[in-house]
């Protein structure tokens, strides 16, 4: 069981920027009234942000990074250590992270590497920038987290298009002694790796003629092999039973109870889902925001975006101590517990 | 676990698209005319949060009607 805790790490600030392009659920021609009715009470997503082509997740990010760095007067030269964690990279290669580096004008002399992950990403992200800050002595360090997962869904996909919106996000880290610990617990499971796929344009299945034919699967389901596919049924037991299972096992670990906490943000996967682990795990809905309804399921960046667009206020100038929760493609899944103290959380940027 | 009645009583309210009465052990779920693969994710989750049963997409495939769902709860709750 992948459980440990970091001390002496602090989370500083947590910035977003979003496409300004909004598209509602309402208009999407391919359900009707009765089923677009449906898919907003049980996914909760009415509308989303999408990006309009040629916007990549690094941009939202940048400008989420340079408006961060700005409010919390970070010297740029003192930036250590950079991380992008995505599942929509600019290029096949270089490393987005790099880039990013060189854009956001970061000195050579910080690290910068890139993570593959989706909606458990944001978790295995501070996993790793915190045990690294932790372990190297470095000070202070940048974690870009985001996708732009519209670009990969096939409109007339009635199963994957109106789910997904697109949000980069920031968090800034600091070595800080004596900060509260911050508990982790990941966990993988590759047996569940065709659930959430995009099957074709990697080296198993190398991109030719034949990966972009569109090809009907199922009613209202057309989509091509570089294109989503969801299995939403799978992902949907996995998630309500392996989740909270895991869950109560960190809760018991860590000595907490729902009651510790002040906040507990999941990842925005599908309203449905998320409030049946909530209430198997027995938060009350008051501890619990949602973001889904106006920015959809935005893949690693939901957990980030949700705090910011739903928590910032309650942030500000106090202490909170949440759970996070994350889960999904992979699959892969983890939690994490930690306190917000004093956290910088400028308003949600629109490019 | 409540008898088939409530069961359909309990699955009615989660649809609250349908008339009370539209479900009978007999009906078949894909007959219905508001049927959508939404569906399968409230009947899951009802399930799960009811009576404490994991009903997988091969299990809703597997079974024929309304009665075939009930007997399948049934069935893994007294495990």
């Amino acid at each position: 069981m992948a459980f440990f805790s970091i001390q002496d790490i602090a989370v500083k600030g947590i910035a977003t920027a979003v496409p300004s392009n909004i598209v509602s659920n309402w208009d999407y021609d391919l359900l009707t009234e009765s089923e677009k009715k449906l898919l907003v009470k049980t996914t909760g997503v009415e509308q989303r942000r999408m990006a309009l082509p040629g916007m990549t997740t690094s941009d939202l990010c940048f400008e989420a990074g340079e408006k961060l760095l700005k409010d919390l007067d970070w010297k740029k030269e003192e930036i250590d250590i950079l991380i992008f964690v995505s599942q929509s990279a600019d290029y096949y290669l270089p490393a987005t992270s790099i880039i990013l580096q060189d854009r956001l004008g970061l000195p050579k002399s910080c690290m910068a590497f890139d993570i593959g992950l989706g909606c458990s990403g944001y978790v295995y992200g501070l996993s790793v920038i915190a045990g690294m800050l932790k372990a190297t002595g470095l000070k202070k360090g940048l974690l870009m987290v985001g996708d732009i997962s519209t670009v990969t869904c096939s409109k007339k996909d009635k199963s994957t298009y109106p789910l997904f919106g697109d949000a980069g996000t920031v968090t800034a880290l600091e070595f800080e002694e004596n900060a509260q610990p911050i508990q982790f617990d990941l966990s993988s499971d590759g047996s569940g790796k065709d659930a959430i796929i995009i099957p074709h344009g990697g080296i198993r299945n190398l991109a030719s003629p034949e990966s972009f034919v569109k090809e009907q699967i199922a009613p209202g389901i057309v989509r091509s092999k570089m294109e989503l596919a969801l299995n939403g049924l799978d992902v949907f037991n996995f998630s309500i039973k392996e989740v909270p299972s895991s869950l109560k096992e960190f809760l018991e670990r860590t000595e907490t109870t729902p009651h510790s906490y002040d906040y507990f943000v999941m990842h925005q996967a599908n309203k449905l889902m998320n409030e049946t682990i909530r209430k198997k795990m027995g938060f009350p809905p008051e501890k619990v925001p949602y973001s889904i309804s106006k920015y959809g399921n935005t893949s690693s960046a939901s957990i980030p975006l949700t705090i910011v667009s739903e928590l910032s206020r309650k942030l500000e100038n106090s202490e909170k101590k949440l759970l996070l929760a994350g889960f999904g493609v992979g699959l892969s899944w983890g939690a994490v517990s930690l306190n917000l103290k004093n956290v910088v959380c400028p308003e949600i940027l629109e490019l | 676990m409540t008898n088939i009645e409530g069961f359909i009583s309990t699955l009615e309210t989660e649809f609250d698209e349908l008339d009370p009465g539209t479900l009978r052990p007999e009906t078949k779920f894909t007959d219905l005319d508001e049927w959508s693969s939404m569906h399968s994710l409230i009947i899951i989750a009802l399930i799960d949060t009811e009576y404490g049963v994991t009903i997988t997409g091969e299990d809703l495939m597997s079974i024929s009607n309304v009665e075939g769902l009930y007997n399948i709860v049934k069935s893994r709750q007294t495990h």
